[in-house]
């Protein structure tokens, strides 16, 4: 496809030291105080105009935060992090709800034309236009645009600059056929009797040390309701970056799908440069009721840190699926390819009988970035599948490590699971490393696990070299083989640029 | 188009020489055939003339049409133009065959500053040469040499060799693995390809594939050298008698 081609050109243009999207935008910023205590959460709950219950729930949280430690089990090394040290409110000002692209900060589009292809922001902003086409954006290249959205498929965007969405669009037409998919902040004030019946269900508030901090001070995120038999029209795409200094970023998600309802959910970020380290700690919430399907996709690529490992993205989350109806499906399906370290487990809670869930993921590690992802599958209903497809490539200096659970309770008879775990080594100062754990409670349970570690060979490059392929391209080509069964399960419009951003990550990975 | 000059190479880890002073001139047009015994070093000095870092170049030089090759990479080398249809060709998972031939092509475009193909031009180039070697379109979609048998990875050789249209094709025993059926393909791929404008190298063991490729010369490898060097009568005359003659006459 051409798009591969202007891709390279695009990123390549984008250029500033090895991290391609290190630039940052200049906005004025309406910033809370660093550091974190009550005051600071009744800040951030006043600023979102935010009910009482809200505010309790916070501040609940955040109590009980204070009693917990960090966790310190995963295969990663960092320094202590001061969590006084981090801002935790910033929002882009003029934020009385834009109404259209026209009311939205030029400085904010430009930032989104200047990532260009791998995140689609033009063709998205374009997908606005052609929404609303009253509300214009840009006449010269209007028409192109559009083409570019006819022939890529619908989209619709719910785009967090720092902590806010600032931009949600297809919302009418989403509303039409019963969608909900506002930001999180939103959906508090317009639709508390769903946020307050599903917030915290999937991951309860003391979850875990970085879940219990989001629920403190979350500033915002996507929030996505498909009412019972809808299908949801159009893929739901969010991207965001991190882009005050010094900000922590803890965004919210929550997706319910009732009954039969079908949603497809992709979400995408970069960060821009700095020295400092960046932390990050998401939580998203998925509930899948009877017969329903969520399909969520996650292309990561934050500041991995310079040469050396010095600064970079932070990234704790805590992603975790619930399908609560029998014959529900949630399906994760991620590549991360940025932050210097992650900790990340994607996991279905397998309750309905019959239910199923799938984790396929891509974790690439160059340089000095530390990789601690997995996922774990629980499964307490009857009949219930798993998949986990895990590919893991790591080069540089780095270290990647698959950590998976998958559990069978007594009562889930005939619980079956496949996991296969492969890793790929390129270069000999890289480790990678494999940490699964099964338990089964009764005896019809069936798990299998298949799991490999290989190098890409001298032969093999050499050989794809002999054809004219360049030493970097070669490698990327290599790789995108051995990935491909994930890749495979991205939509479409992530698929490409996935290839693409796994190629740039392991830039530099061979002398 | 293909000098080689008192050429002496070691490998790069153990210092152990395997070519030790070898000349070999290939003229434009010209099909040269390399034989020897086992361990005379023909299958290092086609890795060393793709560019292979496994072997290092201690003395001589080799030169493609009157310039030194040997500070140019592997990739830089092909879209130069040097072909190396290998002995036995790496499989790569996941990467559909249609796909590597399009990296690649567009590739050495690239590298000789050329537009990319455009997909319809590219799958009637690929179709046209594939359906020369009998290789049907659904073979392309699979991953490149992944369960692929003997002969169908020598005749993915002669296809990429085909589309890359490479100005010195370097063949490593490219009969071995093959039935008669498959051999008979492959040569007739490999004559096609035979121009004025194209040198063709081909690393044999035996004298049966040179009845199908019929060489304009004929050259023995021993010990890192070419001992002896001839015409095609000279092939016939090593199947009749084997090694030991020439070997002990340059004794």
């Amino acid at each position: 496809m051409p798009a591969v081609q202007e891709t390279i050109d695009q990123v390549r243009q984008i250029d500033v030291d090895q991290y391609k999207y290190g630039f940052e935008t200049e906005i004025a910023v309406d910033k809370a105080p660093k550091g974190l205590s009550e005051d600071i959460i009744r800040f951030i709950s006043a600023k979102k105009n935010e009910p009482d219950w809200m505010l309790e729930w916070r501040l609940d949280a955040y109590r009980r935060w204070l009693t917990m430690e960090e966790p310190t089990w995963a295969r990663v090394e960092y320094p202590k992090i001061d969590f006084q040290d981090i801002f935790y409110y910033a929002a882009p000002k003029n934020q009385s709800g834009p109404k259209s692209l026209d009311e939205v900060d030029p400085e904010l589009l430009r930032t989104y034309e200047k990532l260009g292809i791998p995140l689609k922001e033009q063709e998205i902003l374009a997908g606005v236009k052609k929404a609303a086409p009253a509300e214009s954006v840009d006449d010269e290249d209007a028409d192109a645009a559009n083409d570019n959205v006819y022939k890529s498929g619908r989209v619709a965007v719910d785009a967090v600059f720092d902590s806010v969405s600032v931009v949600t669009t297809f919302k009418k037409e989403l509303a039409k056929a019963g969608v909900i998919f506002c930001s999180i902040s939103e959906a508090i004030r317009e639709h508390p009797e769903l946020v307050k019946k599903y917030l915290g269900s999937v991951v309860p508030v003391s979850d875990n040390f970085y879940a219990t901090l989001n629920s403190a001070v979350f500033t915002d995120g996507s929030f996505v309701f498909v009412p019972k038999g809808v299908r949801c029209p159009m893929e739901l795409s969010t991207y965001f970056r991190i882009n005050e200094k010094g900000t922590g970023q803890f965004e919210r998600t929550l997706i319910i799908a009732e009954e039969g309802a079908y949603v497809s959910y992709l979400e995408g970020c970069t960060a821009p440069q700095r020295d400092e380290n960046q932390l990050h700690a998401a939580v998203v919430e998925l509930i899948a009721l009877d017969d329903a399907e969520i399909k969520y996709s996650t292309v990561q690529n934050w500041y991995p840190g310079d040469a050396e490992g010095k600064g970079g993205v932070y990234n704790f989350v805590t992603k975790r699926g619930d399908c609560r109806g029998d014959r529900s499906t949630i399906s994760w399906t991620q590549v991360e390819t940025g932050s210097a370290i992650t900790w990340k487990y994607p996991s279905c809670i397998l309750r309905g009988d019959d239910s199923q869930g799938n984790f396929y993921s891509i974790a690439v590690s160059n340089g000095y970035q530390q990789i601690d992802s997995g996922t774990k599958m629980l499964h307490l209903g009857k009949n219930t599948k798993s998949r986990i497809i895990s590919k893991g490539i790591a080069a540089g200096f780095s270290q990647n490590t698959y950590r998976g659970q998958v559990s069978a309770h007594r009562k889930a008879t005939n619980a079956r699971n496949f996991t296969n775990c492969d890793s790929l080594l390129i270069g000999d100062n890289c480790g990678a490393h494999t940490v699964p754990y099964m338990e089964a409670k009764n005896s019809t349970a069936q798990f299998e696990h298949e799991a490999t570690t290989s190098k890409i060979s001298e032969d093999q490059k050499f050989y794809v070299m002999q054809r004219g392929i360049p030493e970097e391209e070669a490698i990327a080509l290599i790789v995108n083989g051995f990935v491909k069964d994930v890749i495979q399960e991205l939509p479409m419009e992530f698929a490409v640029e996935a290839q693409k951003l796994i190629g740039i990550s392991l830039e530099g990975s061979v002398g | 188009m293909l000098e080689i000059k008192n050429l002496h190479a070691r490998i790069a880890d153990e210092g152990t020489e395997i070519i030790r002073g070898l000349n070999l001139t290939v003229a434009k047009g010209e099909v040269a055939a390399i034989m020897g015994p086992n361990g005379s070093g023909k299958s290092t000095l086609s890795y060393i003339l793709a560019g292979r870092e496994d072997y290092e170049v201690t003395e001589g030089d080799i030169l493609f049409n009157g310039e030194s090759i040997l500070e140019m990479d592997p990739a830089e080398r092909a879209a130069s133009g040097i072909f190396l249809a290998f002995q036995y060709p790496m499989e790569i998972p996941g990467v559909a065959t249609m796909e590597f031939l399009k990296v690649a092509m567009n590739a050495q475009r690239k590298a000789r500053g050329e537009e990319p193909l455009k997909v319809p031009e590219l799958l009637k180039k690929v179709k046209d040469a594939a359906g020369t070697l009998q290789m049907d379109m659904g073979m392309l979609k699979r991953p490149l040499n992944v369960g692929f048998s003997g002969g169908e990875k020598k005749r993915a050789e002669i296809l990429q060799m085909k589309l890359l249209e490479p100005k010195l094709c370097v063949m490593d025993e490219t009969d071995s693995g093959l039935d008669i059926d498959a051999l008979k393909i492959v040569s007739d791929g490999v004559n096609a390809l035979r121009s004025p404008d194209r040198a063709i190298v081909v690393i044999t063991h035996y004298q049966r594939l040179l009845e199908h490729i019929v060489p304009d010369s004929v050259h023995v490898l021993y010990k890192g050298q070419i001992i002896k060097s001839g015409d095609k009568s000279l092939a016939l005359d090593l199947e009749a008698n084997g090694y030991a003659g020439v070997i002990g006459e340059a004794a």
